[in-house]
């Protein structure tokens, strides 16, 4: 396995890796946990590397002071990156160690082995562990990579179903940030700047007067927030001020700036990625779709807590990397970095970039105004439905260059879209609240996340099949009015959809099945795997004819090209409304850590993406984004739950692959498909609605 | 780099801190099989009573609004919400909470059937969907799953654990009818 990133970024074994006093380790990663199980997969790998018990590994996440900085947890690389970093440098301190106890024994290393942290000879217990010989180790010295993991047949942890270290606590009652009480603690809430260039118009009698007995105000420029000893009344005064009309200017958004068509309106810079390919006239065949706006929708409100003391500034947030909020919140307060420590605490499930990291400002704003007072805040239902970046609505419209057998020589996937990774400090992108103070950040420069780096918009533009030209045409458009970044998937959700769409109806223009079409070009023997299997699983070869109100359809992708493999089988019923009645999925994600943790991911996704592809999508009205809460901004509920079998392809001879979003996409395209075989006609557009239904039948 | 307390912003003291809310008054709470006294207007939300005077965390705040499901608690058996719902019209109920089903040492049956099921990812939504499959035992030891569907449907979970959530409450239902074992 070559040198992961993480690694290579943080080289010293002592940020990963401690022997602790009462005969633990504690490994560390810069990767959080976000109800993704990551924290029970790395504990496995070095539990498995190191041969300890599980309850003999402690997982420090995300410290931005001791532990190792890896960016965002984001993208499905926890553990490629994390993972193989973790496992690289416990080969070693387990090499390290043996190399020591074979000293100190007077034995060959080859003779000793380790068993729950203890040293074997020839089978015997020699009375010394990891912990007698950890002080003659130098963790200070940087990993060589020379020590070889173990091979996946001698595996005893990882590959099994290890229970969620973190759940115990979450069925009880505890394990989230907002449940942290500090001594002295102060409540906070923002009323929150309605976009940049907003300006307060209240004045400090008016502030003080809805702030009321008991509650505090803190402002600075037209960042404000109330503060108090009582929870409920800061939540009054907030949600009072916030009624009172406070702001002169900010943001006005319109109706139809909420659609995919406005957004592929818009100016846009142009790029073309891949091969050139040529127009060949009549023989290209094009189709459209699109997908509005989407939020995160976590169930859980952004939340941080904060304390400015002794001139240090120490936050306690839920986002999703703490080296990089350090970095943020330091530049954005004019604070030296190391004068900010960042501590990662788990909150609700965020699936991308969500008001986590804007929240962790605020608090450090009312903080510092507040010297030696821990403050917790606390954004509103309505604040993060309003002012967390919003998943861009997008147009793709897929275009094939078709050859004499009907089979596509070219392949052109045209993207218009906003961002999707505006991640602070991340292409001129930044937290929420600096728009509010004296001197705002210059606006952001249009940018989106690099292909090499598995593309924003354009993640999964690039079809898996075997095609002679492949490129992508990107219109990243860049004024649009909302925040835009990152939602599980990313562009992946619309590109397969599309990508998916137009193989299937090729398939039909060709007179041949669509699993067998899409078999007749595919070479990777990896993706052929999936898409047999999640066949077999679904009875594919039983599929009735089109048009009878009952499909069945298929969706594949490989995630960037390059994570997991995912192959999705749906079946749904079609009448008024679109019901997903079964969904069956087979992944390849290479060597699995924890079967059952990667199961109930891919299951998840899949739930997500029937969420997206029927019922979800963000409004806008005058005053700013109209779906505020649940009921304008419906996601999928138990009665919309179907059946959901999802099967691993063994691939353990293979490096693991990332799989949190690998499901996501062809899910998407499986329903897609599956209402187009129901109806006898397609519907372009999510979500499929009602009214798309009727207009898809009406076209056809 | 200039230092920070030169860039301290105004604060405006409204009011001083911790002293007692004229409308404040004393409520008598019976949470968990016990009676509490605490200081607050009748007008206060269960739910902030029950986290910021009480200490019991378990019941989450997610909307304010009565829609997702994370606050609830049972009153007098009942799934209810806490969030919006005033506390001083609860005086004399019986309010039940997460920390009243069971504890890491003791778990009742519903939550380690989720242990079992690996029945949640963020686990945000799961007190109260502990407490919706609660009252629904309650009240049908042996629901069809269509009735589970139906009991939890008020309930949102954004992670997608629909699918085993759905089959822990049918477990816990088996276990506690003694037709099955849990997973200790």
């Amino acid at each position: 396995m070559a040198v992961s990133q993480s690694l290579r970024d943080n080289p010293r074994l002592d940020r990963w890796l401690r022997f602790e006093p009462d005969r633990t380790v504690r490994v560390a990663t810069g990767k959080v946990e976000l109800g993704q199980g990551i924290l029970t997969a790395l504990a496995q790998i070095a539990a498995e590397e190191l041969d300890l018990r599980i309850d003999q590994v402690r997982v420090m996440s995300g410290n931005s002071v001791e532990g190792p900085g890896e960016g965002y947890t984001a993208s499905s690389w926890s553990v490629e990156h994390s993972g193989s970093a973790i496992r690289a440098v416990s080969a070693e301190v387990r090499a390290l160690a043996i190399a020591r106890a074979a000293l100190r024994l007077n034995a060959a290393p080859e003779e000793l082995s380790v068993r729950d942290g203890e040293f074997v000879r020839n089978g015997h217990a020699t009375g010394l562990d990891y912990w007698h010989v950890a002080p003659e180790i130098d963790l200070s010295a940087e990993a060589t990579g020379d020590a070889a993991p173990k091979p996946a047949a001698e595996h005893r942890i990882v590959g099994r179903d290890i229970p969620r270290l973190d759940l115990p606590a979450k069925l009880t009652g505890a394990g989230f940030i907002q449940d942290i009480v500090m001594p002295g603690m102060f409540h906070a809430r923002t009323l929150r700047q309605p976009g940049r260039g907003a300006h307060l118009s209240l004045d400090e009698q008016a502030l003080r007067r809805i702030a009321g007995a008991g509650v505090t105000v803190v402002r600075r420029a037209d960042f404000v927030a109330f503060v108090g000893e009582d929870e409920t009344a800061v939540r009054m005064a907030a949600a009072k001020a916030s009624e009172t009309g406070a702001w002169r200017g900010g943001r006005e958004l319109r109706p139809e700036q909420a659609t995919a068509a406005w957004v592929a309106a818009q100016p846009a810079h142009d790029r073309r990625i891949g091969d050139a390919v040529a127009d060949a006239g009549a023989g290209r065949v094009s189709m459209r779709f699109s997908r509005p706006f989407l939020s995160h929708g976590s169930i859980a409100p952004s939340c941080a807590l904060a304390l400015w003391q002794d001139d240090r500034l120490t936050v306690w947030s839920h986002a999703q990397g703490m080296h990089p909020l350090r970095a943020n919140i330091a530049a954005t307060l004019d604070l030296p970095v190391d004068k900010v420590a960042c501590h990662h605490a788990q909150g609700g499930g965020c699936y991308g970039h969500n008001g986590a990291d804007d929240a962790a400002l605020d608090a450090a704003l009312v903080a510092m105004a507040m010297p030696g007072r821990p403050i917790r805040l606390c954004w509103s239902r309505a604040d993060e439905f309003a002012y967390e970046p919003l998943s861009s609505a997008m147009e793709v419209e897929v275009h094939a260059t078709l050859g004499p057998d009907g089979r596509p020589v070219g392949w052109t996937t045209e993207i218009w879209s906003a961002a999707h990774g505006q991640r602070p400090g991340v292409g001129g992108a930044y937290l929420l609240a600096a728009e509010a103070l004296e001197t705002p950040p210059p606006p952001r420069k249009p940018f989106d996340i690099p292909e090499d780096r598995g593309g924003g918009a354009t993640r999964n533009g690039i079809p898996l099949y075997d095609i002679a030209a492949k490129g992508i045409d990107f219109h990243l458009v860049h004024d649009v009015p909302v925040r835009t970044s990152s939602l599980r998937g990313l562009g992946a959700t619309l590109n397969v959809f599309a990508i998916e769409a137009l193989i299937d109806e090729l398939s039909a223009r060709a007179g041949e099945d669509a699993l067998a079409y899409r078999l007749s070009l595919l070479s990777d023997p990896r993706a052929r795997a999936v898409l047999e299997r999640a066949a077999a699983m679904a009875g594919w070869s039983q599929r009735g004819p089109a048009g009878t109100g009952r499909g069945l359809g298929l969706g594949l992708a490989r995630y960037k090209n390059s994570s997991a493999y995912a192959a999705v089988v749906a079946a749904v019923d079609v009448d008024e409304a679109v019901r997903v009645t079964d969904v069956w999925c087979a992944v390849d994600a290479g060597l699995v850590i924890n079967p059952d943790g990667l199961v109930n991911q891919v299951e998840g996704n899949i739930v997500q993406a029937i969420s997206w592809a029927l019922i979800e999508q963000v409004s806008f009205a005058d005053q700013g984004v109209a779906s505020l809460d649940w009921e304008t901004y419906p996601v999928i509920r138990f009665r919309d739950i179907p059946n959901i079998r999802v099967e691993l392809v063994d691939a353990s001879e293979h490096d693991p692959l990332g799989v949190g979003e690998c499901a996501g996409g062809p899910a998407a395209a499986a329903i897609g498909n599956a209402v187009a075989h129901a109806l006898g006609a397609r519907i372009h557009d999510m979500p499929m609605t009602r009214d798309r239904i009727v207009a898809a039948l009406m076209d056809a | 780099m200039s230092r920070a307390s030169a860039t301290l912003p105004l604060l405006w003291k409204a009011g001083r801190i911790g002293h007692i809310h004229p409308m404040s008054e004393f409520l008598t709470l019976t949470v968990n099989g016990r009676e509490h006294r605490v200081q607050a207007s009748s007008a206060t939300p269960l739910l902030d009573v029950l986290r910021n005077h009480l200490g019991l965390k378990g019941s989450r705040y997610g909307c304010g609004l009565e829609q997702c499901g994370a606050c609830m608690v049972l009153v007098d058996g009942q799934a209810a919400y806490s969030c919006s719902r005033e506390a001083g019209t609860l005086e004399g109920r019986s309010i039940v909470t997460v920390e009243g089903l069971g504890t890491q040492g003791d778990l009742h049956p519903l939550q380690q059937a989720f242990l079992d099921e690996q029945a949640g990812q963020c686990g945000y939504c799961l007190s109260g969907m502990l407490i919706a499959a609660k009252a629904l035992l309650d009240r049908n030891p042996s629901p069809s799953r269509a009735e589970i569907v139906e009991a939890l449907d008020p309930n949102l979970c954004r992670c997608g654990a629909h699918p085993r959530i759905l089959r822990a409450v049918a477990r816990a239902a088996a276990v506690l009818r003694g037709e099955a074992g849990d997973g200790r």
